[in-house]
């Protein structure tokens, strides 16, 4: 048992001794305080007439009603928009090992490369779902209190609420797998950084868009990480805003997101954990 | 106290693709004795120190510790500790942090990481991050590291690197107090000088092959002693030995004669009726077998 739960708290310690895992917190708190805290302010008020619906201009057509119910859509910003943080925690962990060369005094102390990797694995998956919490800290937290100031009902007693609540400190979790994953298949840290920034602000919601023009793109589009990550919290502004895409069964989501974190760690192993520190 | 344990390399070989960094190596490390692993930059010693403890894969042969290999032993930082380049810290990261990680990683005591801060001098530093660290501060902090499993066997690549005339001073105690307690310690130096006077035995590489290993006293008789010699008439004296047909380079001093016997050049430069200013004889240092060695690269 020692043998896994040793190299597990080492990485814990690893994590917890250098300042990034707070820096990451404290930005993703605000980020997403900001953004949930802001359109819980925006649509609140346009459903309780507090802002005259005229005033804003909502591309035509798209009425509130179509939204559906406002709450989970606020809340579910914790990973829809907050997930980049726990992948690149994740990536800036593992290329971190590779950058300052600590790869050495790692596997002296833990010979077994793959039980690190595991360890790695394990700990990324807990402070994951940490970053999580700290997400709907944000998004529920701030959310709901904003609703709850316009007279909107922020649903917290609903049990639908906290499942989504459990379903995002899953996909959180899950992301920053992803993020190790990605750190051993792409072992340099600029590199790594760039690709998570890139596809996670850039190309994907782009492939997500043109995914949804027709159906077979869509049937591949749906399983775009970002996708199965919606797919899996149940709830996702992004989704709102493709109305012709497809989404995957929550459980479905969860199964492709784990799929693409262990894909990734595993062919990482092979590609650059496995090899010779020099 | 802890046992050192041997170290053994068995025709261990490197190849990174066409180039052949480490060539069919094989020799035996012993308990109680600073071993000095010398070699010029280059060489392949920290190739066949990382084949060593496991971190590179060799392309064939063994290296062991009592007969195991680094990623077999099953406590790896109580049998050996390792310092390796002195680049290994996330910058961010303190000191005592830094050894935390490992001493949990290895199931050590906690208590360990001040030990060994105190013991290399760097306790009043354990809470500062290792970035603001100077190079000597960060060859300690990784002697520290190697330090932390009390083990049996210490390898440590270029050490003294970095180190300033105190720090050289003081591991030059430290490694033979180890050797005395009967523990195995593998130092890797480029500069014999260097290391010269705390070990007993030398291993000696070149372009990535065994040149000469033994007792550091087995590197004195290594190079024929020479004649140094010098007449106000160089040029007949030249002709001299040319004629006698002994061979010969010209130093700084005078001319370099390749024969032990001062009394041989003394005679040919009679013979000749060639009037000398200098005959004596020179015997080589430890630097220049050392030298001779690494740039010859024939086994003596």
């Amino acid at each position: 048992m020692n043998l896994i739960l040793r190299p597990v708290a080492a990485e814990f310690s690893k994590i917890l001794t250098t300042r990034m895992w707070w820096i990451l917190a404290l930005v993703l708190f605000g980020y997403i305080a900001l953004l949930a805290g802001g359109l819980a302010a925006l649509f609140g008020g346009l459903e309780s007439g507090a802002i005259n619906p005229d005033a804003v201009n909502t591309g035509g057509g798209s009425s509130l009603t179509g939204l559906g119910s406002l709450p989970p859509l606020i809340y579910s910003f914790a990973s829809s928009v907050g997930y980049v943080f726990p992948v690149l925690l994740g990536a800036l962990a593992t290329t971190g090992e590779f950058r300052h060369q600590t790869l050495t005094p790692t596997f002296l102390a833990t010979p077994k490369r793959g039980r690190v990797l595991g360890a790695k694995t394990i700990s990324l998956f807990v402070v994951g779902a940490a970053l999580g919490v700290v997400g709907l800290a944000a998004s529920v937290g701030v959310g709901a209190l904003v609703l709850g100031g316009f007279g909107v009902d922020p649903l917290l007693a609903d049990g639908e609420t906290w499942a989504l609540i459990g379903r995002t400190v899953l996909a959180m979790a899950l992301w920053a797998v992803i993020g190790v994953g990605l750190g051993v298949l792409v072992p340099s840290q600029v590199a790594s950084i760039v690709i998570v920034l890139a596809f996670t602000q850039f190309v994907e919601p782009l492939l997500r868009f043109a995914a949804a023009f027709t159906e077979v793109t869509a049937d591949i589009g749906k399983f775009l990480p970002g996708a199965a990550s919606d797919a899996l919290v149940g709830a996702s502004f992004f989704t709102l805003a493709s109305p012709g895409g497809t989404v995957l069964e929550p459980w479905q989501g969860g199964l492709a997101l784990l799929a693409y974190g262990l894909v990734a760690t595993v062919g990482g192993y092979f590609i650059s954990w496995k090899r010779d520190v020099t | 106290m802890p046992i050192g344990a041997v170290i053994e390399f068995t025709s261990i070989t490197k190849k990174f693709g066409q180039v052949t960094a480490v060539n069919d190596l094989s020799f035996t490390v012993e308990p109680g004795r600073v071993t000095g692993f010398l070699g010029p930059n280059g060489a392949g010693k920290t190739t066949t120190l990382r084949m060593l403890l496991g971190l590179v894969a060799p392309t064939s042969g063994t290296a062991t510790f009592g007969g195991l290999r680094y990623r077999d032993l099953p406590r790896p930082l109580h049998t050996v500790g390792a310092a390796l380049e002195a680049a290994s810290f996330h910058p961010g990261r303190t000191a005592a942090h830094h050894l935390g990680v490992y001493t949990i990683a290895a199931g050590l005591p906690r208590t360990r990481v001040v030990e060994v801060l105190h013991t290399v001098g760097l306790a009043e530093h354990a809470n500062q991050r290792v970035g603001s660290y100077s190079l000597g501060m960060r060859q300690r902090l990784g002697l520290a590291y190697s330090l932390l499993g009390d083990p049996g066997v210490l390898v440590l690549d270029e050490p003294i690197n970095g180190l300033d005339p105190e720090g050289i001073k003081w591991i030059r105690g430290f490694l033979s107090s180890m050797a005395a307690e009967g523990r195995t310690v593998l130092v890797s130096s480029h500069l014999l000088s260097e290391v010269q006077q705390s070990v007993d035995d030398v291993i000696i590489i070149a372009k990535g092959e065994l040149v000469h290993s033994g007792p550091l006293s087995s590197l004195d008789t290594n190079i024929a002693p020479q004649v140094i010699v010098d007449s106000p008439n160089r040029d007949a004296l030249i002709m001299a030995l040319t004629d006698a047909g002994v061979p010969f380079t010209s130093g700084r001093t005078g001319l370099i004669v390749a024969v032990p016997d001062p009394g041989r050049v003394g005679h040919i430069a009679f013979t000749a009726g060639v009037e000398l200013n200098v005959l004596h004889r020179q015997k080589a240092g430890l630097e220049d077998s050392f030298l001779a060695l690494v740039e010859g690269g024939d086994s003596l």
